[in-house]
């Protein structure tokens, strides 16, 4: 493949499709311990009323107020879903249920009222995503890596991507050590005096931060996926919890890429002539890997211990 | 126009719509019930999404053998069978290896709905025409509703509902205690597979109607709304049906009488709209009252305090009590007790003397224990008892100020 080709239409795509991966299962590692893993699902249901409210105040399709709709919706649900499981004493699952498909309902009846529709946001993108159209047109082989006039004009999200991964690794770098404590052993992180309740809304927002930007990019089923299987398909590699963060992003970008080239060539070595959804198959992807790992991953078994040692 | 709606006037689709809703509704939320109570509800959302690939699948295959890829009973053929497909690998990666529940959900949807839309794009490639009708699916579209549609979907209701009504005792004993149904004899793992095949069975009839999204909040809403209001779980159920059935009504009501509002969409609204209310002012576990009880309780608390101050005779400085002494007519106005407010008060220092008694006596532990500082000692101790303790007390004496 030569650079006159892969540069422009494949490697922003390729590149953002990473980070977005990345920037989810780093949180995901987390969550999945503290058996929050839905949470990923319900903030990528949820930000699609953010995202239409927004669009409604402004009349524009621009990434700030929408990432601002998005993020206000995610923590708007975490609040409510907090607030019906304190006042109606419901288990945590089904008050989830509910503010999620509420809030997605809503959103839905927005846009219908306010015919959107029209304008690139329709619901079917939103959910899909459209990792394929992110292409760099002004590329025209690997020196344009260098071409300041080029690189100008780079895909936006590449570079709002690059900035939430980096944001979303400083913060797991940094807290890295109250965060291990806390999820597995809270009370002994209280008696450090360490504020979980705190550092858990932190860490969700963290994941909401994460969920938002990537769902503007690449579309709400990569969020979900990579929320969940990396980090699950890394815990059957490994007992330790640096392992399994250090497994779960080589699974995260493998699926990304590997993702991606299924995607993108798939279809031309089977004979047929047009790409087929990037976005599903990544996801699709890790899913095989969650599978593959389930079956013979080392540490797959509830006991810990490695098998067969 | 929505009275009309309401009232089944609006012509014969619209009309099909609401009984098809309705149905889907009450069967919906009483199937919904059994998840919720077995602490499983979010199940339902791997089921709907694992519905989409079973979908594509059986509209590629009857496209590509010549047929009309959107007959609705492949399509749902097609959906029921991914479906289990899904739920089969939901249950091994729970039973085999050491993920939590909720990680076997996130990852069963999010892999199959991937995967479905991986194949919604072939589909859109492969260029067969007529596959408009597959997007509804998604969201859901009931404008389209047929009479055929309207009967599958109406079949399929009255069914899961028999089968419900057949099972619905060892599946509430499941739900409430699996280790005490196991020890009985009853197959717990086959009784939990057949509330999934009925949860996978309203999801699949539901998707017409609401879309695979939205199908989980018509199981998921209806059963904790009927929660708020009784705790015998048959009613619970019937509640949740009743819920269910009417925000469906409702719902679709609603929808025909006004254009640009999805049927789906509102439906889930409405059943949050009931269970907002439930939060809010169903009796016991309601929002109002708690907050009555809680209240009720600080008058309480701050009316014995203030009789127990006047008792000995110390002023009372908290505005909340001496607004409640005095609108009880136990102290004027210059906060001096009333002679209603001496003897009330007396015998609130008495009844604390005759606490103290049973607390300090081993042989009225039992009812030492109620003590809360509230209660009523002739509640808790008979005539004969009381007369014993005041033996030991002394006679009364007459309270000063």
């Amino acid at each position: 493949m030569s650079g006159e080709e892969f540069v422009p239409l494949s490697l922003t795509p390729l590149l953002i499709g990473i980070f977005a991966a990345v920037a989810c299962a780093l949180p995901g590692n987390f969550l999945l311990l503290r058996k929050q893993a839905l949470i990923g699902d319900a903030i990528s249901h949820v930000v699609l009323p953010g995202i239409v409210v927004a669009f409604l105040l402004t009349g524009a399709i621009s990434a700030a107020p929408m990432m601002l709709g998005a993020a206000g919706a995610a923590v708007v649900a975490v609040v409510l879903i907090e607030a019906i499981r304190r006042l109606g004493r419901i288990e945590p699952g089904a008050a989830m249920g509910v503010v999620f498909t509420t809030m997605f309902a809503g959103g839905v009846l927005l846009l219908e009222q306010t015919d959107t529709s029209s304008v690139h946001l329709d619901v079917e993108h939103a959910l899909y995503g459209n990792l394929e159209s992110l292409i760099w047109l002004d590329a025209t082989g690997w020196s344009s890596l260098l071409d300041p006039v080029a690189l100008a004009y780079l895909p936006v999200e590449l570079s709002r991507m690059a900035l939430t991964l980096l944001a979303v690794s400083l913060f797991i770098a940094v807290f890295w050590r109250v965060l291990k404590i806390s999820t597995f052993d809270e009370g002994f992180a209280r008696t450090l005096g360490i504020r979980t309740n705190l550092l858990g809304l932190a860490l969700v927002i963290t994941a909401a931060v994460a969920a938002v930007a990537a769902f503007d990019a690449v579309g709400s089923i990569i969020v979900i996926a990579m929320f969940i299987c990396p980090p699950a398909a890394a815990r059957m590699m490994s007992n330790q919890l640096e392992g399994q963060v250090a497994w779960s992003v080589g699974f995260a970008v493998s699926s990304a890429v590997l993702g991606y080239v299924l995607a993108g060539y798939g279809p031309l070595w089977l004979g047929a002539q047009d790409a087929i959804s990037a976005a599903g198959m990544i996801a699709t992807v890790s899913g095989l890997m969650l599978a593959i790992t389930a079956r013979f991953g080392p540490c797959r078994n509830r006991s810990g211990a490695p098998v067969g040692v | 126009m929505l009275m009309d709606a309401l009232l089944l006037q609006l012509g014969y689709n619209a009309t099909l719509v609401a009984i098809g809703a309705t149905l889907l509704g009450i069967s919906a939320g009483v199937t919904g019930t059994f998840l919720f109570l077995r602490k499983r509800a979010l199940v339902s959302d791997a089921i709907s999404h694992a519905t989409l690939p079973g979908v594509c699948i059986a509209f590629i295959l009857m496209a590509s053998f010549g047929g009309d890829g959107r007959n609705l009973i492949g399509l749902l053929l097609g959906s029921a069978a991914s479906a289990s497909a899904g739920l089969w690998c939901l249950n091994w990666l729970t039973r085999n290896t050491r993920l939590a529940e909720d990680a076997a959900i996130g990852s069963v949807l999010s892999v199959f709905f991937g995967f479905g839309i991986v194949l919604l794009t072939v589909i859109q490639t492969l260029g067969v025409g007529r596959q408009a009708g597959l997007e509804g699916f998604l969201l859901g579209s009931t404008a389209g509703m047929l009479w055929a549609d309207a009967m599958v979907i109406a079949v399929g209701g009255a069914v899961t509902l028999l089968l419900i009504l057949l099972i619905r005792r060892p599946m509430t004993l499941v739900a409430f205690d699996p280790e005490y149904a196991a020890a009985r004899g009853l197959p717990v793992s086959k009784i939990d597979m057949a509330m999934m095949g009925l949860v996978m069975a309203v999801t699949v009839v539901g998707l017409k109607i609401v879309g695979l999204i939205l199908i989980v909040a018509l199981l998921i809403i209806p059963a904790v709304t009927a929660r708020f209001w009784t705790e015998r779980s048959d009613y619970v159920v019937l509640l949740a049906g009743l819920a269910g059935g009417l925000s469906a009504y409702v719902g679709a009501a609603m929808s025909a009488s006004a254009p640009n509002l999805p049927t789906g969409p509102i439906i889930v609204l409405m059943s949050f709209a009931l269970f907002l209310l439930s939060l809010l002012f169903a009796p016991n576990r309601g929002v109002l009252a708690a907050v009555l009880r809680h209240l009720r309780f600080q008058r309480r608390v701050h009316l014995r305090q203030g009789l127990l101050a006047l008792a000995q005779g110390q002023p009372i400085y908290e505005k909340l009590t001496l607004r409640l002494l005095r609108r009880g007519g136990l102290v004027r106005a210059d906060g001096v007790a009333t002679s209603i407010g001496k003897a009330r008060a007396a015998k609130a220092l008495r009844d604390e003397r005759r606490w103290a008694v049973v607390r300090s006596d081993h042989a009225h532990e039992a009812a030492a224990a109620l003590y809360d500082g509230l209660r009523q000692i002739e509640s808790v101790l008979t005539q004969d008892q009381i007369t014993e303790i005041d033996r030991q007390i002394g006679g009364p004496k007459e309270v000063l100020a």
